[in-house]
């Protein structure tokens, strides 16, 4: 793949190499010292486009820009933008390229940044398109996989909580199937992993099976990944309050874990994870975080033609 | 007794649509663009070897574009398509479908970015049988039975 000018939108478009390409720039980066990393996107300009509302992804973006020396332009309220009076995605991109080098897009419209993508020539990144793709989440996760467990092939990753909405999930999932991994899904009946998924997974020979219990496979797994219910994507109230307390992650669930488990987490958390894990070994959701800058820097860089 | 009814309604030059399911007879019908002084036969439930009934279409004085015979091929993957020509079959082929065409097919997801903003909609072909199409924008994967023309 030719990096320079790479759109990123969706994990579907990368290979296992390119997935490594990343994690592997990722990893320089950490090493690299910070006068060098500010001269990697020196006269550089990120726009960062927020036409949906969000703070991790947002300043985690703006932050990895600025530590390589890129000026930041954008928006991070819709209300604040063109949009509001009317202004097509398309029109509004065309007229972002003309002020920017790499355009970061958040969007509520699944397809959002796939359409962007196709409508400039310079590089669009995908923070996120409604419940579809958020690609570079993905990176760090499979970059705090990495980093915590040596490598990521043949390990046994549990994947809990709503598997239906989950667009990490997903997109963990995918990517991991690269890696030859055994997936276990956990998840209350009515929010199990889509049969889409499911069939990709089985065309790649990847083994994996469906659980209602944590417990049922915390002493053989290495990652525990964690996600919210989220209350958003249920139209009925009733249905949210029945599964929304399915798995609430406690010290005592832990009694049994492998020494070498890493418990993540997109994050926020709402209560799946009790505050009594925190302090535990296994607990490396806010470290996993926090290799969202060193990722989002690899793709900037790797787009911007500042590392090939 | 059957063979006699077809006969009536030959067609000297244009398109017989044969081996149709008999439910996409009219969905198949309603897709194409006709000329209004030209005949066209409809056959619903005939007795078929292959599939005990089937539906047929002939279309006088029409030949079916590309598209035409694509979105055919989606709804319809069975259909043999038969050009005449001057009474006789002179061409006989199975149809295929070879890709989507852009914008032929709307996107299921309503919070699709096709069904948002003035742009083409574009599909993958995952699996002809059964059919599953991908959207290249939304990512939806969509079955056979969500499949609306636009």
């Amino acid at each position: 793949m030719k990096w320079k000018k790479q759109h990123i939108v969706s994990i579907n478009d990368f290979s296992r190499d390119e997935l490594i390409h990343i994690l592997e720039t990722a990893k320089k980066l950490e090493k690299l010292k910070n006068s060098k990393k500010q001269s990697l996107l020196k006269n550089k300009v990120v726009a960062t486009l927020f036409f949906e509302p969000s703070t991790r992804t947002r300043l985690s973006f703006e932050s990895a820009a600025s530590q390589l020396g890129a000026k930041i332009i954008g928006f991070a309220d819709p209300n604040v933008s063109s949009a509001k009076k009317g202004e097509s995605l398309h029109d509004t991109i065309k007229m972002v390229e003309q002020y920017a080098d790499i355009i970061v897009i958040r969007h509520n419209i699944e397809g959002a940044a796939r359409l962007a993508a196709e409508t400039t020539k310079k590089p669009v990144i995908n923070a996120g398109d409604g419940a579809n793709q958020h690609p570079t989440q993905t990176f760090l996760d499979l970059f705090t996989i990495k980093k915590t467990q040596k490598n990521i092939t043949n390990l046994n990753v549990a994947l809990v909580g709503d598997l239906k909405y989950g667009r990490t999930v997903h997109s963990l999932a995918v990517a991991l199937s690269h890696f030859n991994c055994r997936l276990y899904f956990i998840s209350p009946e009515i929010l199990g992993m889509p049969q889409s998924i499911c069939n990709v997974l089985k065309k790649k020979g990847i083994k994996f099976s469906i659980h209602k219990k944590i417990e049922e496979v915390i002493d053989r797994v290495d990652i525990l990944y964690m996600t919210r219910i989220q209350k958003e994507r249920f139209g009925d109230p009733v249905e949210y309050q029945r599964v929304k307390d399915a798995y609430i992650l406690c010290a005592d669930h832990l009694k049994n874990a492998k020494s070498n488990l890493k418990i993540l987490h997109p994050l926020p958390r709402v209560n799946e994870i009790n505050i009594d894990v925190d302090n535990l070994k296994y607990a490396n959701y806010f470290e996993q975080a926090g290799n969202g800058i060193l990722v989002r820097q690899a793709v900037l860089s790797l787009v911007a033609g500042a590392i090939k | 007794m059957i063979e006699r009814t077809l006969n009536v309604s030959a067609i000297k030059d244009g398109t017989v649509l044969d081996h149709l399911p008999s439910n996409k007879v009219l969905l198949i019908l309603k897709l194409l663009t006709l000329q209004e002084d030209k005949f066209i036969t409809l056959g619903i439930n005939l007795p078929s070897k292959k599939n005990k009934k089937k539906g047929i279409l002939k279309l006088a004085d029409r030949a079916l574009s590309t598209s035409e015979l694509n979105k055919i091929a989606v709804l319809a993957p069975e259909t043999t398509v038969n050009t005449i020509t001057n009474y006789k079959v002179t061409n006989k082929k199975k149809i295929m479908l070879k890709k989507i065409e852009s914008n032929t097919i709307k996107c299921s997801n309503p919070n699709c970015i096709t069904n948002k903003e003035r742009t083409l909609t574009k599909f993958e072909i995952i699996e002809k049988e059964p059919l599953r199409i991908l959207c290249h924008f939304c990512e939806r994967e969509m079955q056979k039975e969500e499949i609306q023309f636009l």
